[in-house]
């Protein structure tokens, strides 16, 4: 069985050089930075706070934070990696603001029900993508990632989706490379066997399964 | 190896950041675990398939619209500062 290959942007060359002409006031290339990383940091953030409004807010206020600091940035992380981490702290601070009763930081280590081992080991059909069109596909995708605790969602977006590095995704995150690991295991699980429900081999007559209201809340 | 175990190396295992001997261990497991074999593939495919599924593109009205927005607040502005996050 072969591994997973992330998707890594390598840094391009010049991004040092956009990060010092924007330190100096260049406005051009702080907004070649944007466009470099706008979708990106819009993802994380729509991920995170689970809501679009949130996720542009977030959008403007860490580049904005990012122009107004970038003296802050030394360049002993790549750019992004930097930015990310002021993203993520906008982003669960949007989460908190909405949501002031439930707990959304990083550092605490969520236990959940489903931390043990798999209890659901049905296989998947060879293409479950194709059982479902774009946009189910999509619905069951949101709902699903939804329903975990943030700090399982952002880590597994960091790593998985984002295609940031163990050692990148501690960095954005002020988190132990350990934690990562151990948060990106439980929620690539977690993910698994939630996904399990559509995607499980089933006799020709069964049904597709469908989203429930509600589904996607813990 | 045991299950518990297997579960335990997973994540290095599918990031491909895992010493010969216990990939070798790990692989001699999979081989006769047929759970392990499925929790395995499916987890790898749950990687991929939200890798691949382009959840939360920026559409590209909204993009012109933030980046105007960033860069007229930022033009507002004098160098950037020194001040701390």
């Amino acid at each position: 069985m072969s591994t997973i290959q992330p998707k890594v942007s390598e840094p391009v060359s010049d991004e040092l050089a956009l990060v010092q002409a924007a330190k100096e006031g260049d406005v051009a290339s702080f907004e070649e930075l944007v466009k470099r990383y706008d979708r990106n940091v819009f993802r994380i953030a729509q991920h995170i706070t689970q809501n679009r409004e949130d996720a542009e807010d977030v959008v403007q206020d860490a580049f904005l934070k990012a122009y107004t600091n970038l003296k802050q940035f030394q360049g002993q992380s790549k750019f992004y990696t930097w930015l990310v981490r002021i993203a993520v702290n906008e982003a669960l601070m949007k989460l908190r603001r909405r949501r002031p009763e439930r707990t959304v930081s990083l550092d605490e280590d969520v236990k959940t029900e489903e931390d043990s081992l798999p209890r659901e080991v049905a296989d998947w059909s060879p293409n479950p993508e194709q059982q479902y069109n774009q946009a189910e596909l999509r619905e069951i995708l949101t709902r699903t990632i939804q329903g975990l605790p943030a700090s399982f969602r952002t880590v597994f977006v960091l790593r998985d989706v984002e295609g940031l590095s163990t050692e990148e995704t501690a960095d954005a995150l002020e988190l132990s490379i350990p934690a990562v690991k151990s948060r990106l295991l439980r929620a690539r699980l977690q993910l698994r066997e939630r996904l399990s429900r559509f995607f499980q081999k089933r006799g020709s007559a069964d049904g597709k399964p469908t989203l429930e209201p509600g589904d996607g809340n813990q | 190896m045991k299950c518990s175990e297997f579960l335990q190396e997973l994540t290095n295992y599918l990031d491909g950041v895992i010493d010969d001997r216990t990939k070798v261990e790990l692989e001699g497991h999979l081989s006769w675990c047929h759970n392990c074999y499925v929790v395995c593939d499916t987890t790898k495919k749950t990687i991929e398939i939200y890798r691949d599924s382009k959840l939360y593109e920026l559409p590209d009205d909204l993009r012109t619209r933030l980046r105007s927005a960033i860069v007229s607040k930022c033009q507002g502005l004098k160098k950037p500062s020194s001040e701390k996050i």
